[in-house]
């Protein structure tokens, strides 16, 4: 039996307003309620519900023969809520008809995995909470931030009681070998790892409107056509993508929503493919060796490393004080700080700042809040200064300020 | 192909950005195999390098011309000089009170020859339209004199030279817009030095401007048919390290630099009271204005009157040395400019690894990714940079070391390059209508 299993992961982080250094202690909430509404509604009309209507169109007309998988993170989660309560109602549509797989993540879509253990458990744990009492079912399978995975996130997700993980195809480990195939983790065997087909995957997801590519224009046929020439031998064919590449990154006028209307008949009629959810595609075939990934990786931007987050000096300055205050929170019970802290480790914070955008990284680029990495940084920092004040203001209501402000005041 | 360029100033002897503009850009066109650039200036000069510069003929012609030998391709620049005290970045006024007391120490090679050749000019007096005009009538006997293919007037002092040099020859007009006198006047254009700005541009055949900031000027403020314009970013040359100054800060404290004119148009009160917001937050840091202009009075009396005294310095004009001994010293450099048509400083700062925050209304601002971009009058943005830079080493290590690439990279020739273009098309576009 030969499985295509389509994986959709829906994110939008909570961007931060304008701080400056003068008002680090005195302020008590740091969000662009404005911007981040917009931004929300906006890909709402373009994508979230555009697309959500389409996919129940198509598990009702393919009865039960077409189905797919979704993430969605706790920033969206809560974002939806306050300011798009219908796209809730929609993707409760969507779980309601059985051929949809939720899939856990981080609460906020956080790099926690490679940085702080005992955090990184308790952000899927919330995530796997908020969708289960949406939703009514909760995950199996992990999907972490921009798929990083390495042998020892793979462990701690098995250790949590799941049963798969998704991720991108490590080219430089995989070699000559296919993604096509299901694999499992170095340490702890028992889970499953899912390999993006990252080519077909870029060419819906980046390709499908550049006239200048020779794919161009994509259509359903031509689709099925690559995926028929793949040898007998490998039954697996992953499609991970962002949702958003559904009407927001590729433009429904481009024919996005067409393609998508039209590929569940063109592979359920021309192939011998079948659509699966992660969960269907681990029970129906057996992993084929271990994978070795020694090292935490991503293929997202065309890495193979977490560069676009952690590279440059900016971004390890923030990340490093960002995580210096995860001792402290374990003693803060106050919710709204505790939220803050979970919309501060979003990743997308860290992904402004990087300086390699500037030459390479449209599609990046161009989502980003800030005119440049050192904005992104400069406020970024001012946040995080004020978020600790008031975060020591409440564990140590004596001491105003913390040792680093100390030291320039 | 050869060119005949009119400007006002020539390195060593210059007073600002243009000087600096119209040698970056002479040499990357002395670069390109297949230029020839007559370079006629109407200042004075004195305390020319003598290795660098040769006086030929200068008996049998009513103008001085030099010899500037530029080192890395060998060839040399025909410098044209006309005895006169046109000085830039004036106006009829101010032009009044500079030449009252510069007039002795710059009449020491007026050629009395020109005089009796030119005999409408007169004498020389504190009247600076008659002057540009004066510069004119040279540029017709430059023009008949000389083979070239095409003309290249720098800014507003040099268009009258320009214009006429065309009539003269027939040759098709480049003007090359450096700035505006909106920009150096903050709204208050004077009439007759508009009209004279407006006359060249209406002349050109084809115009440069430094950025689209001074392209967009010159369409909505000037009327000129945008398919007219092209902008051609200026360049830096490369920063010599042997001169680099050693000297260390006496004192802990972090330096943040203001460079240039004290006028409006660089915008010096914005600095000030940004300087403000941050002493009210932190104290080992010392802000340093460098620079002299009209407004330099004013300037400290507002530090005075803010109490920030011990904390601001003034150290006046500097140059050369004394600007990278500066550069050396500062933890940042900021360029709060209302109006700045391109901006070469920040360039300058960048190549010595310093951090650069600049005015979103300049037009370096275009080009330029790793500096930080403020509006000029948002001085709380400026504080809020100026205290992320110093507080945070990795956003100074990072600003430091891509800025550095970056400016390294902008380059003359490639300037050249685009200006040769528009000579072309200016050549082409001439020839068509003759046809």
């Amino acid at each position: 039996m030969k499985s295509i299993c389509l994986y959709f992961t829906v994110h939008q982080p909570i961007r931060l307003r304008k701080i400056r250094f003068f008002d680090i202690g005195n302020t008590d909430y740091c969000y662009d309620d404005h911007q981040n509404e917009s931004i929300l509604q906006k890909v709402t009309q373009n994508c979230y519900l555009p697309a959500n209507k389409l996919l129940i169109q198509l598990i009702n007309k393919h009865q039960g023969r077409f189905k797919v998988a979704l993430s969605i993170s706790g920033t969206a989660i809560d974002q939806f809520k306050i300011y798009a309560p219908q796209v809730i109602d929609s993707f409760k549509e969507l779980a309601a008809t059985g051929c949809v797989e939720f899939v856990a993540e981080t609460y906020s879509h956080s790099l926690a995995a490679i940085k702080d253990t005992a955090e990184f458990k308790k952000q899927v744990k919330l995530n796997a909470d908020a969708i289960e009492s949406l939703f009514g079912e909760r995950p199996t399978v992990f999907a972490n931030t921009e798929l990083i995975y390495s042998d020892e996130i793979g462990e701690l997700v098995a250790e949590m009681g799941y049963r798969a993980i998704l991720t991108e195809d490590p080219h430089h480990i995989l070699k000559w070998r296919s993604p096509n195939y299901l694999y499992s983790n170095a340490i702890n065997p028992s889970l499953a790892v899912l390999l993006n087909n990252d080519m077909l995957s870029n060419d819906i997801a980046y390709r499908f409107s550049d006239k200048n590519w020779d794919g161009w224009p994509l259509t359903a046929p031509k689709y099925v056509s690559w995926l028929n020439k793949f040898p007998e031998k490998e039954k697996i064919v992953n499609l991970f993508m962002n949702y958003e590449t559904f009407g927001e990154r590729q433009k429904s006028e481009n024919g996005i929503f067409d393609f998508l209307n039209t590929l569940p008949s063109a592979v359920l009629r021309k192939s011998e493919f079948k659509f699966h959810t992660p969960s269907e595609v681990v029970a129906n075939h057996q992993p084929i060796s271990k994978l070795d990934v020694p090292k935490p990786f991503t293929c997202a931007n065309g890495g193979k490393d977490l560069s676009t987050w952690l590279q440059n000096e900016l971004q390890q300055e923030a990340f490093e004080n960002l995580y210096e205050l995860s001792e402290s929170i374990e003693h803060c019970h106050d919710e709204q700080l505790l939220k803050d802290w979970q919309y501060l480790q979003t990743s997308d914070h860290f992904c402004y700042m990087c300086t390699k955008h500037h030459f390479n990284n449209v599609v990046h680029a161009s989502c980003s809040p800030y005119d440049s990495p050192y904005e992104a940084f400069l406020n970024y920092m001012n946040v995080l200064n004020d978020f600790t004040i008031r975060l020591n203001r409440i564990l140590n209501p004596k001491i105003n300020l913390n040792k680093k402000e100390k030291a320039v005041v | 192909m050869k060119v005949l360029m009119f400007g006002w100033e020539f390195p060593p002897n210059i007073s600002g950005g243009l000087g600096t503009a119209c040698s970056g850009l002479t040499k990357g066109l002395y670069s390109l195999e297949d230029i020839e650039v007559t370079f006629v200036v109407p200042k004075v000069f004195g305390g020319e390098d003598a290795s660098k510069v040769r006086l030929i003929g200068a008996s049998d012609v009513p103008v001085t011309k030099l010899q500037i030998r530029i080192e890395t391709s060998g060839k040399a620049i025909e410098c044209i000089e006309v005895s006169s005290q046109l000085v830039p970045y004036v106006d009829p006024e101010d032009y009044y009170r500079q030449i009252n007391y510069t007039v002795e120490h710059t009449r020491s090679l007026i050629e009395t020859d020109i005089q009796r050749k030119l005999k409408f000019t007169g004498k020389y007096g504190p009247d600076l339209l008659s002057e540009i005009e004066r510069y004119a009538l040279v540029a017709i006997i430059i023009a008949q004199e000389n083979q070239f293919d095409v003309i290249h007037a720098h800014d507003w002092l040099a268009y009258p030279a320009g214009i006429a040099a065309k009539q003269a020859s027939g040759k098709p007009l480049v003007i090359h817009v450096h700035a505006t006198d909106f920009d150096r006047s903050g709204g208050s254009v004077n009439p007759d030095v508009y009209a004279i700005e407006k006359r060249g541009m209406d002349a050109a055949d084809k115009i440069i401007t430094v950025s689209n900031l001074t392209k967009k000027i010159v369409i909505e403020k000037y009327g000129i048919d945008p398919a007219k314009v092209v902008t051609v970013y200026n360049a830096v040359e490369p920063y010599r390290h042997e001169k680099k100054g050693h000297s260390t800060k006496g004192f802990d404290e972090k330096v943040v630099t203001f460079l240039g004119r004290i006028t409006h148009q660089k915008g010096p009160e914005y600095f000030i009271e940004a300087a403000k917001l941050i002493l009210q937050k932190m104290d080992n840091v010392r802000f340093v204005m460098a620079g002299s202009g009209d407004m330099m009075n004013r300037m400290i009396r507002r530090v005075a009157q803010l109490k920030i005294a011990d904390k601001f310095h003034f150290t006046g004009f500097l140059k050369g040395d004394d600007v990278y001994q500066l550069l050396h010293i500062s933890d940042v450099y900021i360029m709060p400019s209302v109006s700045e048509p391109f901006g070469i400083s920040p360039l300058e700062a960048m190549q010595a690894g310093v951090p650069v925050i600049i005015s979103r209304q300049s037009g370096v601002a275009e080009i330029l990714s790793n500096a930080i971009k403020i509006d000029f009058w948002d001085i709380e943005a400026m504080a809020d940079a100026i205290y992320g830079i110093i507080k945070y080493p990795s956003i100074s290590k990072n600003l430091s070391y891509n800025g550095r690439k970056e400016s390294y990279n902008l380059k003359w020739v490639d300037s050249a390059q685009s200006v040769k273009k528009v000579y072309k098309s200016a050549i082409s576009s001439q020839s068509k209508f003759l046809d």
